[in-house]
């Protein structure tokens, strides 16, 4: 009968509370403990005898250290920690590359390379207007980069400028070749809400070029025709593209978390928290796996969200919004408050207008049953000439709710 | 392809899945100075100290344990507190422990910081991680005698000076009542003791002796509401008065009178003996339960400067959790209460298991008394 010994655990509460004022503000955390054996494994970090990557950056650090103001052997360890954070979806990764690179990160003028590698980490962090400004000087101090320019057109995309995108594909024919150009084009008509445009140029190209390159070339074309396909209404082909995807680059998280959320769309949560189970320290991959199993109503659902609830509120602490998208579908389905859904959305859409973006302020304007918080979106809709019909359904939806 | 590959690496479309790097650190004014703790990620201090010893990626308790000196070093030497232009310097205290947090374990580090002169001014350099990550935040909480605050530190801002006196009662305040929340819904016998108080208030004595159906909501609900009222205000009044140091009675005592007031809450409801004035039962046994904290509080000597707020706001708290607990209770009870179900399973079989539960904890407080005695 574990509860009779009210006298220590009560008091001890007491003591706990008025010594530190209650946890709140110290990032919820559990009481602290001593582990009882050596033995137990209290976290997974970079294995440094057996990943050679691991190995190769801890190497590159170090050699850094000596030399700081190594140009080559800064941009090679950046490369290498922007690589290692896509794949593992760990921002550390960002911060190391952008340590890497301290010795010129607040010069005007940096070196090209330089520019362009925080122009990605600044992206990574929602700050479009910087990193938009390095990447207008990189493609002006060097047209013949194709990474400048692939790079400036994604970043466009997600801001809505549509038309400028394309523009930054068109260099990437004679740069990087057709198929590069293809998939640069593809994204941007993708997001402008033209997908079925997309998946026709797209699958025509890839269809022209035959055999593909590299896993992660082919995973990032097939993702990229997938994304089109789903947003286009072509359930069934979205799936077998998404998963090819992930059969060349099991590493590729973006693709997973897109097919996972696929599923839920398809009502198939059992799928799509299989899908994620093994993912579950990515917040991305949690959230998923949390809309899922709250539609299963399994017994695992309201630890799920409340872990996922106490990452958010980390972040909040440390002042960070970038999980504004995510946190607003988790307070719509999950937490069912849709005027926070709906506060979060509309924050998110200041910074980010991707279809999910869209998608998530629709939702949650209707869900809260305020259709006119919905018009910007409306709005951009209408000036995007949208054709997904996804898309279109709801914003009809918004149209009937208003007066 | 390699030129396709490396495209890709620079590609925007970073999912971002963690958390970034933060570390907790709280400091709470002392005699001599500050107490701290800081709890930082086992990930980031991998990175700078490389624990994992083996490289096997899984970092074991062990691997921490014996590096623990060269942690608190590393972390120590990272922070400088000061006051008055001179130093509060730092040094580890007791053994490294482990929190989880919600991105994964961390290390937990207590330390005292000794401040030649009162502080009034604290001034606080925070460098730890910034040269490895500067994307890596302090978040850094400062209890002083009047309340607390919370600042983000970064490697553009990592040195301020704190005004002690200045630091927000009402954010002190809005902890205390979370603090009387938590303790209302953690201390047991505190809720058994309310729950065996309120189980009769949908019921009345018959004439026969036995208990009875009231007809209406209201009745039951002025019953509850007076119960409540007297159980808070009693525990309220002896909690202030032991904070002030005025009365202070041995623990065990009234740890055992604590359980001795459960087990006569009970046992009425069984073998109905006090009749209408519930609620002065309640008074009277709030007086006791409030005489719980005495010795806690005296230990603490919270200063009178942030008493007020503090026991305003933990009493707000526990009267929160109380009426969160009588709103879940009070429908389902009256929706019951005609059913021979409620009287005979629930009032007579609930205040028998509470009773027998709080005999468990006599038996234990007052074998504590006889195998201690003071």
């Amino acid at each position: 009968m574990p509860p009779v010994t009210r006298s220590p655990r009560g008091v001890f509460g007491v003591v706990l509370a008025l010594a530190c004022g209650c946890s709140r503000g110290t990032g919820a955390a559990s009481a602290p403990f001593t582990p009882d054996n050596d033995t137990e494994v209290l976290e997974q970090v970079p294995a440094r005898a057996t990943d050679a990557r691991a190995r190769e950056r801890a190497a590159l650090r170090q050699e850094l250290d000596r030399q700081p103001r190594q140009l080559e052997l800064a941009v090679r360890l950046a490369r290498l920690e922007l690589k290692e954070g896509r794949a593992r979806g760990d921002p550390r990764h960002l911060g190391w590359a952008q340590a890497a690179l301290a010795p010129w990160w607040d010069e005007a003028e940096p070196p090209h390379e330089v520019r362009l590698l925080r122009a990605t980490l600044r992206q990574s962090r929602h700050e479009f207007d910087a990193a938009l400004r390095d990447l207008e000087a990189a493609v002006r101090e060097d047209p013949r980069d194709a990474q400048a320019w692939l790079t400036r057109a994604v970043v466009l995309g997600v801001r809505g400028h549509h038309a400028e995108a394309e523009k930054s594909c068109a260099p990437l024919d004679t740069l990087a070749g057709a198929l590069t150009a293809a998939v640069c084009r593809a994204q941007v008509d993708s997001v402008a809400g033209h997908s079925r445009r997309a998946y026709a140029r797209l699958s025509e190209a890839m269809s022209r070029r035959g055999g593909m390159g590299s896993p992660e070339e082919q995973a990032w074309a097939l993702s990229t025709l997938g994304e089109a396909a789903a947003r286009a209404g072509d359930s069934a082909r979205a799936e077998l593209l998404y998963t090819q995807a992930l059969a060349a680059d099991p590493d590729d998280a973006y693709t997973r978390a897109a097919l996972a959320d696929l599923l839920l769309d398809l009502n198939r949560p059992g799928d799509a928290s299989r899908l994620m189970k093994d993912h579950a320290t990515d917040d991305g991959h949690l959230l998923r796996r949390v809309l899922a199993e709250t539609a299963l109503g399994s017994a695992e659902a309201p630890a799920l969200a409340q872990e996922l609830a106490e990452r958010y509120a980390a972040s909040r602490l440390r002042g960070d919004t970038l999980h504004a998208r995510e946190e607003a579908r988790f307070a719509l389905h999950v937490e069912k408050d849709a005027r926070k859904a709906l506060s979060l959305a509309q924050a998110n859409w200041e910074a980010q207008r991707e279809p999910w973006d869209v998608r998530v302020l629709l939702e949650s304007a209707l869900a809260a049953g305020a259709p006119e918080a919905a018009r910007p979106a409306l709005t951009f809709l209408d000036a995007s000439s949208c054709e997904d019909p996804g898309l279109l359904a709801l914003a009809e939806r918004l149209k009937k709710a208003a007066p | 392809m390699n030129r396709i590959l490396a495209l890709l690496v620079l590609l925007p479309a970073i999912a971002l899945a963690h958390k970034p790097s933060d570390s907790y650190l709280h400091l709470e004014r002392a005699a001599h100075g500050f107490n701290g703790r800081w709890d930082v990620a086992l990930r980031d201090l991998d990175t700078v100290l490389g624990l994992d010893s083996n490289g096997d990626g899984a970092l074991a308790w062990g691997e921490v344990r014996t590096r623990q000196e060269d942690i608190a070093r590393h972390v120590l030497s990272r922070l400088s507190l000061g006051t008055a232009g001179m130093p509060c310097p730092t040094t580890a205290e007791g053994d490294l422990r482990v929190a989880r947090h919600s991105d994964g374990a961390y290390a937990v580090l207590d330390f005292r910081a000794a401040c030649p002169v009162e502080p009034s001014m604290l001034t606080l350099d925070y460098t730890l991680l910034f040269d490895r990550d500067p994307q890596h935040r302090g978040v850094v909480q400062v209890t002083g005698e009047q309340g607390q605050g919370t600042l983000i530190l970064s490697a553009s801002r990592h040195a301020v000076e704190i005004p002690l006196a200045r630091l927000s009662a009402w954010s002190h305040f809005g902890g205390m009542v979370h603090s009387g929340v938590e303790h209302i819904w953690a201390g047991l016998d505190h809720l058994l003791f309310l729950l065996a108080l309120l189980l009769p208030s949908v019921l009345r004595r018959s004439p026969t002796g036995g208990w009875e159906p009231v007809d209406r909501f209201g009745p039951a609900l002025r019953d509850v509401v007076k119960v409540v009222s007297a159980f808070t205000v009693a525990h309220s009044l002896t909690l202030s008065v032991a904070a002030l140091g005025l009365v202070s009675l041995p623990s065990r005592l009234v740890e055992s009178a604590i359980a001795v007031s459960v087990i006569l809450a009970a046992a009425n409801n069984v073998f109905p003996r006090v009749r209408g004035t519930r609620w002065a039962v309640a008074f009277a046994l709030g007086l006791l339960h409030g005489f719980g904290f005495a010795s806690v509080l005296a230990d603490l000597g919270l200063p009178a400067g942030g008493l007020a707020t503090t026991l305003l706001g933990f009493n707000v708290g526990v009267e929160l959790g109380q009426l969160a607990c009588v709103a879940v209770f009070l429908p389902v009870a009256f929706l019951l209460r005609g059913a021979s179900m409620y009287r005979r399973a629930i009032l007579v079989g609930g205040s028998a298991a509470i009773g027998l539960i709080a005999c468990v904890w006599l038996a234990e407080r007052a074998l504590d008394l006889s195998v201690l005695p003071l």
